[in-house]
């Protein structure tokens, strides 16, 4: 099967939709307005339920449309398995850190690691990680563009792919530059209705064939895949190596909720209660999203079947696209395809505004400025590293056009929950905690996940590897997270216990505002 | 940007960087940034406060044990009890979709469980400390 659809058509969908988008992002942006709380935080003025449809905006990126969809096509329960823990793991979010992080922080989640330790270091620490898993994520997407245009726009030639991989940097550098965090937003609120929509009306009538009885589903996919009555058993995919499954398991469930562009997000919204019903609302689009992605997996594997999608220019990302124009034809795949554009888009923009205010905001004017930059001045540097963002980002998407996009998506993952999670949950539930402990667990998560990630059969050893032609494999897991979770919560206990420091004025501080979002709520106006 | 009285701390002038490195004090006006340390350690310390903690921890940390321990073992059992797991239920629906889809339901049920709690419970005992704190001004436009 070579590339499916009318690609003039599927450029065209595409074109209106950056359109629209490119509209709505000059009409919202806060003209005079150059405030770094309008840049980094929209002006917090989004309600709980636009910032949780932009949640889902951000957090429902290619790899979990295209990915989750083509891995229940090919390998039916474990993809299931899959989607699962990225949905749990929100519960994370909702209960231990959504509200005290809005509650305690302004722009960055090194503003909440940071409040009662010393600044220099613990903002070192928390910047570095924020820009490691921001870049692995900006990667995985970028590299994703190009798996797109090839299946989409019948583009197989590198350097065309390359150029598509450009554009998509040029348009997000556009969308951070002139809409800042309220362009960014609507352009993620846009894309999440426009993903949900798109994969509901696909699951309709998928389940409308089947008189909307799953197990009717089912067995037609058990008819049709050639592994049977496996497709609708665990462990097809993960079998041989089970223990890879717990491992990246433990990511997923712990990585969401140190994920820094997803953490960012709260900063947009007025209260505490505003950021749980943020939660809430991504809790169940998330959700829902993720029970369409299970039937229109196993619509795929009825309808185009396993060995047409693994014959497919984009493989298994192809599986969603293929059922769209079986199902619809040419409109709908060349709908499905915009809709798939637009996500990379919005997730690029969120991942490169949070690590823009990273920079300028931890590293550039609290730690080399030593808090003197004005905010203005620290908004031109924060424009500045866009731009630098954007031009490594274009870069390395196109080094990495080609890679294993899961791959690189729980690798941001892994090193959310082993280098951000430890240290924001420690920060804000154990009163002891102190800066040795926060510095050692952010860097020995994120070291212990890098490290551990580069000997593993992922980058050598196998023939699916990044390098296949040596070994240098000796960790035996594909995902660090089972070692290097654990590790970071023990270092961070072990740097505390260590070290004498502890502000008792500043943790009193710190508990009452995450508890009570005193001295951090908009006043509401009259 | 608004003044603040944000106290120094002699034994680390690291810790205390200029005022708009402070939890949003742009959006809070004349009264976030006007809450002295004081204030803060007086609430920390008061029963108020202390009733306000146990009914949050309470409530969150036994369900963060709970779903945790729920979603390990649904893992667990895919993955090392697929015969238990591949019993059928209802068609061809067996017992790893039916848990898997229950993981789903418990989701969307803890969230709900949450939303009620902190509405009913946590959120009038915040909002009587956090005006204590800010004056009652805030409480007024508020």
């Amino acid at each position: 099967m070579q590339q499916m659809g009318n690609p003039y058509l599927n450029i065209a969908i595409f074109g209106v939709f950056v359109l629209i988008t490119l509209f709505i992002v000059v009409r919202v942006a806060t003209r005079g307005d150059k405030s770094a709380a309008a840049f980094y935080a929209g002006g917090r003025s989004f309600d709980g339920r636009q910032n949780g449809m932009a949640i889902a905006g951000d957090y429902l990126s290619a790899a979990s449309f295209l990915g989750i969809a083509g891995a229940v096509a090919i390998y039916g329960y474990d993809g299931l398995l899959y989607s699962i823990g990225f949905l749990v793991a929100w519960l994370v979010a909702l209960l231990l850190v959504a509200e005290p992080l809005r509650n305690t922080g302004k722009y960055t989640m090194a503003d909440v690691l940071s409040f009662r330790m010393r600044q220099r270091p613990v903002r070192t620490a928390a910047a570095t990680s924020t820009l490691a898993v921001s870049f692995f994520y900006l990667l995985a997407q970028m590299a994703g563009a190009g798996g797109l245009v090839a299946l989409l726009l019948g583009l197989t030639d590198k350097t065309q792919q390359a150029i598509v991989i450009a554009l998509v940097g040029v348009l997000m550098i556009v969308y951070v530059l002139v809409g800042g965090m309220k362009g960014t937003t609507w352009v993620q609120i846009i894309k999440a209705v426009l993903l949900i929509i798109g994969a509901g009306v696909m699951t309709i009538m998928v389940l409308a064939h089947y008189g909307f009885n799953l197990s009717s589903l089912l067995g037609a996919a058990v008819q049709a895949s050639p592994d049977g009555v496996k497709v609708v058993q665990p462990m097809l995919q993960y079998g041989k190596d089970p223990l890879s499954f717990v491992s990246l398991s433990i990511a997923l469930i712990f990585g969401a909720a140190g994920l820094p562009h997803v953490l960012m997000r709260f900063y947009t919204v007025p209260t505490a209660k505003e950021a749980r019903r943020s939660v809430s609302w991504a809790i169940g689009l998330i959700g829902a999203f993720y029970l369409f992605t299970l039937i229109l997996g196993y619509g795929a594997a009825v309808y185009v079947g396993k060995d047409a999608i693994l014959a497919a220019p984009g493989g298994v990302n192809a599986a969603a696209p293929a059922l769209a124009f079986k199902l619809g034809g040419e409109v709908l795949l060349g709908l499905i395809a915009g809709v798939a554009f637009a996500t990379i888009l919005a997730v690029v923009a969120g991942l490169t505004i949070t690590a823009s205010a990273s920079f300028a905001h931890d590293i550039y004017n609290s730690v080399l400025k030593d808090g003197k930059a004005s905010p203005e001045k620290e908004v031109r540097v924060a424009r500045i590293t866009v731009v630098v963002i954007g031009i490594v980002s274009i870069i390395g998407g196109i080094a990495a056009n080609g890679q294993n996009i899961a791959f690189l998506v729980s690798l941001a993952f892994a090193i959310a929950a082993s280098a951000n999670l430890p240290s924001i949950l420690y920060s804000l539930y154990w009163k002891r905690f102190n800066t040795r402990g926060s510095v050692w667990s952010i860097y020995g998560g994120l070291v212990s996940a890098v490290v551990l990630i580069t000997f593993s059969p992922v980058v050598s050893g196998l023939k699916t590897s990044m390098f296949p032609a040596v070994n240098f494999a000796w960790f035996p897991l594909t995902n660090p997270a089972l070692i290097s979770v654990p590790l970071g919560f023990f270092l961070g206990w072990l740097g505390t216990v260590t070290s004498k420091e502890f502000n008792a004025a500043k943790q009193a501080e710190m508990e009452v505002r995450s508890m009570t979002g005193a001295g951090a709520e908009k006043a509401v106006a009259h | 940007m608004s003044s603040t009285t944000e106290p120094t701390n002699p034994d680390d002038p690291e810790r205390h960087l200029p005022p708009h490195h402070n939890p949003l004090p742009e959006l809070t006006g004349e009264h976030g940034s006007q809450i002295n340390q004081a204030d803060f350690e007086r609430v920390h310390t008061s029963p108020e406060f202390a009733e306000l903690r146990t009914n949050f921890r309470s409530f969150a940390f036994p369900m963060t044990l709970a779903f945790l321990v729920w979603y390990f073992l649904y893992v667990q059992l895919s993955t090392y009890a697929q015969g238990f797991m591949s019993i059928p239920l209802f068609g061809y629906l067996n017992v790893g979709l039916v848990m898997g889809l229950g993981q789903f339901v418990t989701t969307f049920g803890i969230t709900w469980l949450y939303v009620r709690h902190a509405n009913r419970t946590l959120d009038p005992l915040a909002a009587q400390l956090r005006d204590e704190l800010e004056g009652d001004s805030h409480a007024a436009n508020g």
